[in-house]
């Protein structure tokens, strides 16, 4: 007869850089229930719209999480421009899409390394941060920034990238690809890597759909949305934005998502540089926003809205985030019945949690 | 990027979940925004690239039905909507009873008034 017992995982656990807590009730080694607890680090950011003048407020937007912190920023302005009816200058688009996509290169990289932590494998960790380094470098050198880089704001964004930058960015993609070619075939190819991941956590098309699922983890399970499909920032100029899908469903299946969407990014950049206009890279926006507005875009996780709400002054009524983690937790949820003991660090990794930003 | 909102009463809630449910939509999140004495709930519900928006305004103290039973992750919202505003929500799959979120005052986001 199997023995119950509670198991205790998180709120501090080697593979949680962030607070979240789940009861898994266990039958031997099998779970068979997960009950999760959030809200040990809850900021309250949502209310501080109430405070700060809504072109301010970008910089908090910017501050729910270090890693997609552009992303926030610019689908906060997005939102609020939509309510302003601003357009921004074409070339504030394009710049808006490169470091969207630099962003996503840097989450996935870091991604990659914490899984291939989280299995053991310390020398792939150090590869794939060592890339994301690159990155970081590229953020330093076009906004001064590594992490938060507060460089969008409302009716566009605060610098430009020269030409001379854009070609030493180019460089520097083209040798984070060659080096990721190098070692993918770890994660494509490799036994170990993949009896940790193959098969584990299988989530159907039909589950995905049912729970709400988004980004890497939806397409994982052979879902086609991609929110940079609705043709924000200058996404809709790219032909190169075409969701990846993969269709296993499974863990293994939701890490080849990204590492091929690493390879979109620098197409992406590269047709992006390629085709952005000259010109200006914002323009004046005058008055307050009046109306509500909701913006979607495509963060590394996955697809993220914003709901904006003016009421015709400086401050904003409202300001609401529903981040891809959120969405996701209900899929983390789904996939832990009937999982062994040893592979939920590996469940929770692949939906790349960002309690950060859950936690806004 | 259309927002395509619908107004709703509260007693609508569960018909209009239940016929996006049949028609394949799924959630995308639910929220509440404080309007004077009332509260304003959005449920947002995707289909591919479609949005649809249930508008729903009800008094601080009225009482909503879950929709966790057609849409199982919107208990998350749920208990989100009551511990930051003090929301009573019947039914839910999942009932944290006030402490999904660890607040140091509660519903911080709509303050009971006293009495």
């Amino acid at each position: 007869m199997s023995r119950r017992s509670i198991v205790p995982f998180g709120p501090q656990h080697p593979v949680l850089p962030e607070p979240i807590h789940l009861d898994l009730v266990l039958e031997d080694e099998r779970v068979v229930e997960a009950i999760p607890s959030i809200g040990f680090v809850h900021r309250g950011l949502e209310k501080l719209v109430e405070k700060r003048e809504y072109t301010e407020y970008v910089y908090v937007a910017e501050r729910i999480c270090g890693i997609c912190s552009f992303q926030h920023g610019s689908g906060y302005c997005q939102a609020v421009e939509a309510i302003m009816n601003v357009e921004i200058p074409p070339r504030a688009e394009f710049l808006r899409t490169i470091w969207a996509e630099l962003s996503r290169m840097h989450s996935h990289l870091l991604w990659l390394g914490l899984l291939a932590d989280a299995f053991g494998f310390e020398s792939l960790f150090m590869q794939c941060w060592r890339l994301r380094e690159r990155v970081l470098d590229i953020f330093e050198m076009t906004t001064g920034g590594r992490v938060i880089f507060s460089v969008c704001k409302v009716g566009g964004v605060r610098r430009d990238i020269s030409s001379d930058d854009m070609k030493r960015i180019i460089t520097v993609l083209d040798t984070i690809v060659a080096d990721l070619k190098d070692f993918e075939r770890v994660f494509f190819d490799n036994n170990t890597v993949k009896s940790r991941l193959c098969g584990v956590g299988v989530l159907s098309k039909e589950k995905i759909l049912e729970l709400g699922a988004v980004g890497p983890v939806a397409r994982g399970s052979g879902i086609k949305l991609d929110m940079r499909k609705l043709g924000y920032a200058a996404y809709d100029k790219i032909p190169q934005v075409e969701p990846i899908i993969e269709t296993a469903g499974d863990c293994y299946a939701r890490c080849l998502v990204r590492l091929r969407e690493l390879y979109q990014s620098v197409e992406i950049i590269k047709a992006a540089a390629s085709t952005m206009p000259e010109g200006e890279i914002s323009v004046k926006v005058t008055g307050n926003p009046n109306g509500e507005f909701f913006s979607r875009v495509e963060q590394p996780r996955g697809e993220a809205s914003y709901y904006v709400r003016g009421n015709g002054t400086k401050f904003l009524e409202r300001f609401r985030v529903r981040t891809p983690t959120f969405a996701n937790l209900g899929a983390l949820l789904a996939t832990l019945p009937g999982c062994d003991l040893a592979d939920v660090p590996m469940l929770v990794l692949t939906i790349d949690p960002c309690i950060s930003c859950t936690e806004r | 990027m259309d927002n395509n909102n619908i107004v709703i009463s509260k007693n609508d809630l569960l018909e209009n979940a239940n016929r996006l449910h049949d028609e394949k939509y799924r959630l995308v999140q639910i929220c509440a925004t404080r309007v004077g004495e009332n509260v304003l709930l959005d449920y947002s519900f995707g289909r591919d690239y479609e949005f649809v928006n249930l508008k729903c305004e009800i008094g601080q103290n009225d009482e909503i039905m879950s929709i966790s039973r057609v849409f199982p992750p919107a208990f998350l919202y749920e208990n989100e909507m009551h511990d930051l505003y003090g929301i009573k929500i019947l039914h839910m799959t999942t009932d944290y009873e006030g402490s999904f979120y660890r607040t140091a005052v509660k519903n911080p986001f709509f303050p009971l008034k006293e009495g």
